[in-house]
């Protein structure tokens, strides 16, 4: 009994940590920005704001829509709760850690991008089919690169189980440094930044037709539907800023479950989400967006960051 | 072939009868597949195999089958696939009735059935060989039963061509096998193959992944495969897709692993090599096709290379000792066998079906047929799911054995090893990311969106045999996805039998919905994984309704940037879709535009643009044709002796009898 009441708690922690903290990561990307740029800039509770004003607000369905469109947004967050309690952000391992691992979470991703992007030509609108070809021809670069480089870590702790790979690695952090993994976290940030859709691969700002990518996408979601979904991309930023945070640098992560532990696991994890968030912010600051039929050039350096990550591991070892 | 005369078949008690016929002959064949189903599951519960000999005897060995478990897999893959199409049959088959011949397409169709089930259960090579050619002249037919059309006729031709390619190297290797164990009986060779020197060993390998090679479609032997499919009814192009081409499969496996007891690394590596080719190949070729039955055709070349994946991570382990490795790697090129059967089957049914109700393939004309085919759509979006194996679907359970398997890989101390499997880990994440690509662009073109064109706006939905049809293989991807354990507890004695080691060391079941895998220490639940992704999706649900209260829709037009009206031809193209891919892979394809403009009065008044791509196969141009000269060079010089005299003939056979008597005296 003892033991549910525990599990159930870190679930909620689990959940609790990544679906209150989405919004927040995108407000620190937010300000910072704004102050590299010298200008004050939005709070950096907006984005609660916002979520919160789109989820009052009614939606706007097409009339060419099938019911495609207004399932995909519930699919999309629940796939990405899923992952969500797959990915561990302040306790490792996870309650329900045995219900998939790496692979799970890069094909969970994968089933709500095929949606989303299905939602995208489901209105018949041009600029949804646009967003839904670019989005899935980046993907195809972009997912493989995130499963090697993951696995060359993998590897190392002797299992794909995103618990037991974070939980082995924070118990022996000399394994952290080596050259394999210093390829697989370049590459892994390169499908960071692509993935969730920032400067250099894709604006997030941006509604001109030339250059968006995931915006265009989910052009004609509005209202209840579109807060789901910004949500939902929120959370998949979380999602790999854990994974970053988590695989490279498992410091402060806590393992054994007391107040104590958890509490200097909180505070660590904020601390190393909003670093990262930082980089992200000064990474879009300080580029310019690609072309993008240059983005595919910087996705397979990825790819290959990747791979050469894995081989160096098969070969080397650790 | 014969056509039923036009006469009769406007008298309405003939076209009766004809009915009636029909559906016996397909009943019958469904009662036929639900029979091959229940001895499958009966030889896999008793873990006993079936033998039967009948007593006419030919003069190279018995007519003798052995169902062992090999055999009883991929019988029960062929049956299951088989009941589902012989339903769909039923309802599919009464567009021919004013067109074509059903009784001899019912008499083609039962056949094929009669020939693979002889094919699956010989117990020697003499009666296999037999079966083997009698289907493949079968599937000819069927392949030109169409044969007013031309391109059918082309598709039987080089059909054709490349089976008797396969055919006469499988002969060969059946000869240096009889010759090398002195039997055709496969069980007499299982224990004489130890007396096959190493090198024979790899020349009757190589011949059979050849000749088998040729059957399952892979790179660069699948030149047939992409015409033959679509030219086909759709029903057999899911037979085709999802159990023939597993023949090549099924030989494979029966020969190097079976008969021959495996071999060295190099098999293996060999077999990686040509998988990965062929996966990556076969998926990008898809994502080009707008064709919609060549594109299902092209995905079957790139699952074909999945399973060759697990086969061949099979062979490389066993190799190198690390035996459960093997079986977990075979275990999983098998389930993909199982799995790709269902859901390509299930794919080519719902194309047959959008086939039938818009007489095209051709996806740039199609759109809007969710609302028109909502049943139809709704099993093809299950199958496209699952053949991009994602979860939780039986794609992907089948996907991640294989990545579990590669990944167990590491621990082998051999560098080549080292550097295949990382690379076939990586080829096999872009496969499956890039079919996700492909389906978005095959489902979303064709079922979304506005019709592109009056044949898909004035689309009627099938009848109830071809959507229960689907529906049952829909729930097959659903169940063996959650379930899995309950096919993969079968095949773990299959393995054992195969390879003397089964998985259970690396990977164990927990019930039958979850896998734990030793050695990379991890697992998944399928069946959890789909409750929590319904108990979630409730989440937002209540989520919205705290915070905003009821949900408020209201229907509107799509944006169209304030033009007044949105029509079919503003949408996305399947061209348009795939052309990212297209720049990003630009030196596979080899691609060639072509734009045309015509201008009035000044180039910002465009009347017509005309833009045309094609795609250069690179195995064709570079490969095929070559050959194909080659062999015409030959033929012209060959014809230098046809005088067409009868003396210069007489003089030959003159010449040739002297050369004998001299060469045998």
């Amino acid at each position: 009994m003892n033991d549910i009441i525990t599990n159930a708690l870190l679930l909620i922690l689990q959940l609790g940590v990544t679906v209150l903290m989405a919004p927040f990561i995108f407000g620190i990307i937010k300000k910072t920005k704004a102050r590299i740029q010298n200008r004050r800039g939005p709070s950096i509770f907006q984005p609660y704001a916002d979520l919160t004003k789109l989820l009052k607000k009614e939606v706007v369905i097409s009339e060419n829509a099938s019911w495609l469109f207004s399932f995909t947004p519930y699919l999309l967050i629940a796939s990405t709760l899923v992952i969500v309690i797959l990915v561990p952000t302040v306790f490792a391992p996870l309650p329900f850690h045995w219900i998939g691992d790496i692979i799970t979470v890069a094909y969970l991703l994968a089933l709500g991008r095929f949606f989303l992007a299905l939602a995208g030509l489901d209105t018949a609108s041009g600029f949804g089919g646009l967003g839904s070809s670019r989005e899935m021809s980046i993907a195809s670069i972009v997912e493989p690169a995130m499963m090697l480089s993951i696995f060359a870590v993998a590897v190392t702790a002797g299992s794909t189980n995103l618990s037991i790979v974070v939980r082995s690695l924070s118990t022996t952090p000399a394994s952290i440094f080596n050259p394999s993994h210093l390829l697989a976290f370049v590459a892994l940030f390169i499908v960071t930044i692509a993935e969730t859709g920032r400067i250099p691969v894709d604006n997030p700002e941006t509604h001109l037709e030339l250059t968006m990518i995931h915006e265009a996408m989910i052009l004609e979601y509005s209202g209840r539907y579109l807060a789901f979904i910004e949500w939902a991309s929120q959370m998949k930023m979380v999602i790999f800023l854990s994974l970053l945070a988590n695989l490279f640098f498992p410091i402060g992560l806590a393992t054994v479950l007391s107040p104590a532990a958890l509490g200097v696991s909180i505070v660590a994890f904020v601390a190393k989400m909003t670093l990262l968030a930082i980089g992200i912010a000064l990474v879009e600051s300080t580029n310019a967006k690609l072309r993008l039929f240059r983005v595919p050039d910087l996705l397979m350096t990825a790819f290959i960051l990747s791979l050469l990550s894995l081989i160096l591991y098969f070969i080397v070892g650790a | 072939m014969i056509f039923i005369p036009r006469k009769r078949l406007a008298s309405d008690s003939a076209l009766k009868v004809a009915e009636a016929g029909k559906n016996v002959g397909f009943i019958l064949s469904c009662l036929g597949s639900v029979a091959g189903l229940l001895l499958s599951f009966s030889i896999f519960l008793s873990g006993q195999s079936l033998h039967l000999e009948l007593p006419q005897t030919t003069p190279l060995g018995a007519m003798a089958f052995t169902v062992d478990q090999l055999s009883a897999f991929f019988l029960g893959t062929a049956s299951f696939l088989g009941a589902a199409i012989s339903l769909y049959s039923l309802g599919y088959t009464s567009e021919y009735f004013h067109k074509r011949h059903v009784g001899l397409f019912i008499f083609l169709y039962n056949t094929l059935f009669l020939t693979l089930v002889a094919l699956l259960s010989a117990a020697n090579f003499v009666f296999f060989l037999f079966a083997w050619e009698v289907m493949s002249f079968t599937i000819y037919f069927l392949i030109v039963f169409e044969h007013d059309d031309e391109a059918s006729r082309r598709a039987g031709f080089l059909y054709v061509v490349m089976s008797h390619v396969g055919t006469a190297i499988l002969t060969g290797m059946i000869l240096v096998f009889f010759v090398q164990a002195g039997s055709f009986d496969f069980a007499a060779l299982r224990s004489n193959a130890h007396q096959i020197t190493p090198t024979l060993k790899s020349v009757i390998f190589l011949c059979s992944f050849i000749g088998f090679g040729v059957k399952a479609g892979i790179v660069p032997l699948h030149i047939w495969l992409p015409e033959a499919h679509p030219a086909t009814p759709s029903n057999i192009s899911a037979l085709m897709s999802g159990v023939i081409i597993k023949t090549g499969i099924y030989g494979i496996v029966r020969v190097s692993f079976d008969l021959l007891g495996t071999g060295p690394m190099w098999w293996g590596i060999l077999v990686l090599a040509v998988a990965v080719v062929s996966a990556v190949l076969g998926v990008l070729y898809a994502l080009m096709e707008h064709d919609l039955k060549r594109l299902l055709a092209y995905h079957s070349i790139e699952n074909i290379g999945i399973i060759l994946m697990g086969v061949g991570a099979a062979l490389v382990f066993n190799s190198t000792g690390n035996k459960t490795v093997a079986a977990l790697a075979l275990i999983a090129g098998l389930y993909h066998v199982l799995n790709h059967a269902t859901f390509k089957g299930l794919l080519f049914l719902g194309a047959g079906s959008v086939v039938r109700a818009t007489h095209t393939r051709n996806i740039e004309e199609l759109g809007g047929l969710a609302k028109k085919l909502p049943y139809t759509s709704f099993f093809f979006l299950i199958g496209a799911v699952a053949i991009s194996a994602l979860p939780p679907l039986n794609g992907f359970i089948s996907e991640w054995l294989t990545f579990q398997a590669l990944l167990l890989g590491f621990t082998t101390a051999d560098l080549t090893v080292k550097l295949a499997i990382p690379v076939t880990v990586a080829l096999l994440a872009l496969t499956g990311a890039l079919a996700a690509a492909c389906f978005v662009k095959a489902y979303g073109i064709t079922f979304l969106g506005l019709p592109r064109s009056n044949a898909a706006d004035k689309a009627k939905e099938s009848p109830r045999s071809m959507l229960v049809a689907m529906g049952i293989l829909a729930l097959g991807c659903v169940v063996l996805g959650i379930f899995p354990g309950i096919a993969l507890s079968a095949l773990n004695p299959l393995s054992a039998s195969l390879l003397g080691a089964s998985m259970t060391n690396e990977v164990s079941l927990v019930g039958p919905t979850m896998i734990l895998s030793a050695s990379p220490s991890t697992s998944i639940a399928p069946a959890l994984m789909l409750a929590l992704l319904a108990g979630f999706a409730g989440l937002p649900i209540v989520a919205g309704i705290l915070m905003g209260g009821k949900l408020r829709t209201r229907i509107a037009k799509t944006w169209v940037c304030g033009i007044e009206t949105l029509r079919p031809r503003m949408q996305y193209t399947a061209t348009g879709f795939s052309k990212p891919i297209r720049l990003i892979f630009s030196s596979i394809y080899r691609a060639r535009h072509e734009i045309e403009i015509s201008e009035d009065v000044s180039p910002y008044f465009k009347t017509e643009i005309r833009y045309e791509v094609t795609m250069e196969h690179i195995f064709e141009e570079k490969l095929y044709k070559p050959a194909m000269r080659g062999i015409l060079s030959v033929a012209r010089f060959g014809r230098r002796i046809q005088t067409g005299h009868i003396q210069s003939y007489l003089a030959y056979i003159f010449i040739v009898l002297i050369i004998l008597l001299w060469a045998t005296g």
